[in-house]
C-alpha cells in the first residue's frame, strides 16, 4: 500500500508486478520502453519477477504465451508498430485457451513523436477479438493492468492495455495495493485448446465468437466505462482513453454541462452508447486515435435524428493527437490567446546525430564511396540511423519499417537499380534483417549491406542488444555471406579514408557484400554502460 | 490554486531532471503533480519540451493548454521562445542565455536576447557562467531552479532540502556547489530588471 509519483508506463510494471507476473517480454520502442525498464530494474533489487528484452515483438509476444501456456501470468510489452510484427501470434493466441493471465501492454503513438504511423490498438483488439483496457490517468493504468490479468483469465484470452504517449511519458501519482503472489506452474493438460490444426481452430473460433457477448456483458458493467446523462440534455460528449482530461479540462467554461459517456474498457458498451445517445440532438465524439466508436456510430445508414460530430466530420482534425486546444475549439469555445513573438523567426531543430556519433562516420564513408555514382540508392532503417535522412547528410531514400531495408534493397536490385545499400543497426538487423538477408544471399543479389554496429539499442536509450559484436559477424558469416565480401570496419574519424575505400569495393562487387562498421554508440560510452569496443577492423577472410 | 510550467531546451540538457526537481518539491509540499516528458527521437539534439502543472487540486490534462502557462523555463534562448502561445499574458520567461547552435540558422545572439528582453516578464540568466563560479558547469539546472524559485509557489527551504537529500550519496561537496548554484540563481534573478 502507498502512493508513488510514477510514468504511464511504470503504473503498468508495477501493477503487473502486484497481480503476481511471473515474467515479462518486450522490445524497446517508444513510447513502450519504460514498462520493461521498470520491471528489469526491479528484478535487479528484488530477484523476481522475470523481465527481459527480447530478439523482437514476435519472439517476445511468443515467450509470454508460454508462461502462460503453463499456467503462469505474463506480460509482454511493445510499441504500436511493434504489434504488427507479433501480430500472429497476437491474432492466433485469442484462439488458444489462455491458463496463466496474458496481459499485452502496447503504447501507441498519436502524432507520431517517435513512430512511422499513428495506427490505433484498439482496432487490433477488436480485430482479434479481445478485450482491452484504455487507461485516461495514472492510476486507471494501474488499475486496469491489475483487473486485465483477472479478465484474461475469466475469458481465457490474452487482454490488451492500450497506452498513448502522453500517459506513457507523463508522470503522475499512483495508490497502489499490496499484490498477490505467483500463480503455481499449472500446466492443464487440455492441449487440443492450444494445438490449432484446422479442426481445432474451427472449434475455438466459434468458442471465442461466443464467448463475446459474457464479454461484452462485463465490459457493459465495467466501472471503466461511465455515464453521466440527464433527460434533458440535448448536447452530449463521448470520450476514450486521455481525451476525458482535455475536456475535463474546459469543461467549466462551457455554458450547460454535456452529457458524458466515457469508454474506457473494450468491446465499447454499444448498448449504453445507444441509449446514451437516444435523447440527444448532438453528439461530439472525443477519441485519443482513430474514428473507432465515431465510425461506428455513423454507421453506412447514420441515424436521421442526430447530429454526430468529430474527426470524419471536421470538428476534430482527421489525424494527429489530442490536447485541451483542439477539444476546446471542438466543443465550441474560443482559444485562449497566449504570447505572441514579433519580428523574429525561429528556425526549426529536428533531431540529429549526437556529435561524434560513430553512425555519422559510416554515413560519410557510404555518401563518398556513392558521390561519383549516378543512380546509386541508399535504402535505410528504423533507429538512429534513419537521422542520416536528415541534413547534414541527405544520405538515405528509405524508412519503413524494421528490416525493410534489407528487403528493400534487394527488390530495388531485382529491378535493375544499381548499386543499391542498405543501412541498418545492428539491433534493428538482430530485430528483423536476418531473413530478408537470408532470402538475399540465397538469391546472390547485386547489393551491399551495411550494418551500423554501435552495439545497443541507441533510439530507445542503450538497451543492450541481443548479440555481441563477435556474435554478430559470426551470425553474418553463417548465414553464408561469401567469404571475402564480408568486411568489418571501425567507424571512426582515423579510418575516414580506408572506410570509403572498403565502401567503394564492397559496393563495386558485382553480387552480394557486408559491410559491417563497428563503434560504441557515444551516448552509451558517457554512461559506461558497456564495455570497451574490441578493436576489431579489417577484413574477416572465413 | 494552479501553476503551470512550460520547460524547453535541446535534447540533453537535462530538461528532465530540471523539470524532476520542481515536481519533487512540489509535492513535498503537498501539490498534486503531473508532469509530461519526451522520450525518443527528440532527444537527439532535437527541440525538447516539457510540461509541468501543479495545483493545490485535481489536474485533468496532462498537457498544458495554450495561454495559460505561469512560467516559460528555459534552458536554452532559443527554445525559450518557441512555446510563447502556451503563455499566460501574465506569465513570465526564465531563460538560460547560452545558446546551442548545433543548427545552422540559428539567429545572431542578440536578437533571440533582445526578443526575450522585449517580452513583458522576462528574467535572462547566465546559468553557466554562475554555475562555473559555484563549483560546476553540470549545476546550471540548478542555478535555473534558483532563477525561478522566486516565482514558484515552493518555498525555497523545500528546494534546499531537495537538493541535500537528492545529492547526499554524492557527498557533501556537490551537496554544497548545487546549494550555491541555487542560491546564486535566486540572487541573479532577483537584480534583473
Ligand atoms: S544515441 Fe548513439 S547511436 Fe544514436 S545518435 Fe547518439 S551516438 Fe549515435
Amino acid at each position: 500500500m502507498g502512493e508513488r509519483v510514477l510514468l504511464g508506463d511504470e503504473a503498468v510494471a508495477l501493477a503487473a508486478v502486484h497481480a503476481g507476473l511471473t515474467a515479462a517480454y518486450g522490445y524497446p520502442g517508444t513510447p513502450s520502453t519504460e514498462i520493461l525498464e521498470y520491471l528489469i530494474r526491479h528484478r535487479e533489487q528484488h530477484g523476481s519477477p522475470r523481465a527481459q528484452w527480447c530478439a523482437n515483438e514476435k519472439t517476445a509476444y511468443e515467450a509470454a504465451l508460454g508462461v502462460s501456456f503453463a499456467g503462469r501470468r505474463a506480460l509482454v510489452t511493445m510499441k504500436h508498430v511493434g504489434l504488427n510484427v507479433a501480430a500472429d501470434p497476437f491474432m492466433n493466441s485469442a484462439l488458444v485457451a489462455i491458463t496463466g493471465g496474458l496481459v499485452l501492454a502496447v503504447a501507441d503513438d498519436p502524432g507520431m513523436h517517435s513512430s512511422q504511423n499513428e495506427q490505433d490498438s484498439r482496432l487490433f483488439a477488436d480485430f482479434a477479438r479481445v478485450a482491452c483496457f484504455e487507461p485516461a490517468t495514472h492510476q486507471e493504468a494501474y488499475d486496469m493492468t491489475l483487473e486485465a490479468f483477472d479478465v484474461s483469465e475469466r475469458f481465457e484470452i490474452p487482454v490488451m492495455v492500450r497506452l498513448v504517449t502522453r500517459l506513457a511519458h507523463s508522470r503522475g501519482i499512483v495508490r497502489t495495493g499490496d499484490g498477490r503472489g505467483e500463480n503455481p506452474s499449472d500446466k492443464r493438460g487440455q492441449a487440443a485448446s492450444w494445438i490449432l490444426l484446422p479442426a481445432n481452430a474451427r472449434r475455438r473460433w466459434r468458442a471465442l465468437i461466443e464467448r463475446q457477448r459474457d464479454i461484452r456483458e462485463y465490459t457493459a458493467g465495467s466501472r471503466f466505462n461511465t455515464v453521466e446523462g440527464g433527460p434533458a440534455k440535448r448536447f452530449g460528449v463521448i470520450t476514450t482513453g486521455l481525451a476525458r482530461n482535455y475536456l475535463l479540462e474546459n469543461l467549466a467554461d462551457l455554458p450547460e454541462r454535456p452529457a458524458l459517456l466515457h469508454v474506457g474498457a473494450y468491446p465499447y458498451p454499444a448498448e449504453a452508447i445507444r441509449a446514451f445517445v437516444a435523447p440527444l440532438a448532438r453528439v461530439l465524439l472525443l477519441e485519443e486515435g482513430y474514428p473507432y466508436i465515431e465510425r461506428a456510430l455513423r454507421g453506412i445508414v447514420p441515424p436521421a435524428a442526430l447530429e454526430i460530430q468529430g474527426r470524419e466530420s471536421g470538428e476534430v482534425p482527421p489525424d494527429g493527437e489530442l490536447n485541451p486546444d483542439i477539444v476546446r475549439a471542438a466543443l465550441g469555445l474560443p482559444l485562449r490567446q497566449g504570447v505572441t513573438l514579433e519580428g523574429l523567426t525561429l528556425p526549426n531543430r529536428p533531431p540529429q546525430l549526437c556529435a561524434g556519433c560513430p553512425h555519422g562516420d559510416s554515413l560519410h564513408a557510404i555518401t563518398s564511396a556513392l558521390a561519383s555514382i549516378p543512380g546509386a540508392v541508399v535504402t535505410a532503417d528504423i533507429g538512429c540511423s534513419t537521422l542520416g535522412a536528415l541534413p547534414p547528410y541527405n544520405a538515405v531514400e528509405t524508412c519503413v519499417c524494421m528490416g525493410a531495408s534489407i528487403g528493400m534493397a534487394k527488390g530495388a536490385a531485382d529491378a535493375g537499380v544499381r548499386p543499391v545499400v542498405a543501412v541498418i543497426g545492428d539491433s534493428t538487423f538482430l530485430h528483423s534483417g536476418i531473413t530478408p538477408l537470408m532470402d538475399a544471399v540465397k538469391d546472390g543479389t547485386p547489393m551491399t549491406l551495411v550494418i551500423l554496429d554501435n552495439k545497443t539499442v541507441a533510439m530507445t536509450g542503450g538497451q543492450p542488444t541481443i548479440l555481441s559484436s563477435s556474435e554478430l559477424v559470426t551470425l553474418v558469416h553463417g548465414l553464408g555471406v561469401p567469404p571475402g565480401h564480408l568486411h568489418v570496419i571501425e567507424a571512426h574519424p582515423r579510418r575516414a579514408s580506408e572506410n570509403t575505400e572498403t565502401l567503394r569495393r564492397a559496393v563495386g562487387h558485382p553480387g552480394l557484400s557486408v559491410v559491417i562498421a563497428v563503434r560504441e554508440c557515444v551516448e552509451t560510452v558517457k554512461r559506461g554502460k558497456r564495455e570497451k569496443p574490441s578493436a576489431a577492423a579489417g577484413e574477416v577472410r572465413p | 490554486m494552479k501553476f503551470d510550467i512550460i520547460l524547453a531546451g535541446v535534447g540533453g540538457q537535462g530538461v528532465l531532471s530540471l523539470s524532476a526537481i520542481i515536481a519533487s518539491s512540489a509535492m513535498r509540499e503537498g501539490l498534486a503533480v503531473k508532469q509530461s516528458e519526451v522520450h525518443g527521437m527528440s532527444q537527439r539534439g532535437g527541440a525538447v519540451l516539457a510540461h509541468l502543472r501543479l495545483a493545490d487540486g485535481p489536474i485533468a490534462s496532462d498537457l498544458i493548454p495554450r495561454g495559460s502557462a505561469a512560467m516559460i523555463l528555459g534552458m536554452e534562448p532559443l527554445e525559450s521562445l518557441r512555446y510563447l502561445e502556451y503563455l499566460d499574458r501574465a506569465g513570465a520567461v526564465v531563460s538560460a542565455t547560452t545558446p546551442m547552435a548545433n543548427i545552422a540558422d540559428y539567429p545572431p545572439l542578440d536578437q533571440v536576447l533582445a526578443a526575450i528582453r522585449s517580452l513583458p516578464r522576462a528574467y535572462l540568466v547566465e546559468a553557466e557562467a554562475l554555475a562555473r563560479q559555484a563549483g560546476s558547469a553540470r549545476a546550471s539546472n540548478m542555478v535555473m531552479v534558483g532563477a525561478a524559485s522566486p516565482l514558484l509557489p515552493v518555498a525555497l527551504s523545500t528546494l534546499e532540502h531537495f537538493v541535500e537529500t537528492a545529492f547526499a550519496a554524492k557527498g557533501a561537496k556537490v551537496v554544497e556547489t548545487n546549494l550555491r548554484a541555487l542560491h546564486a540563481g535566486r540572487a541573479a534573478a532577483a537584480v534583473i530588471p
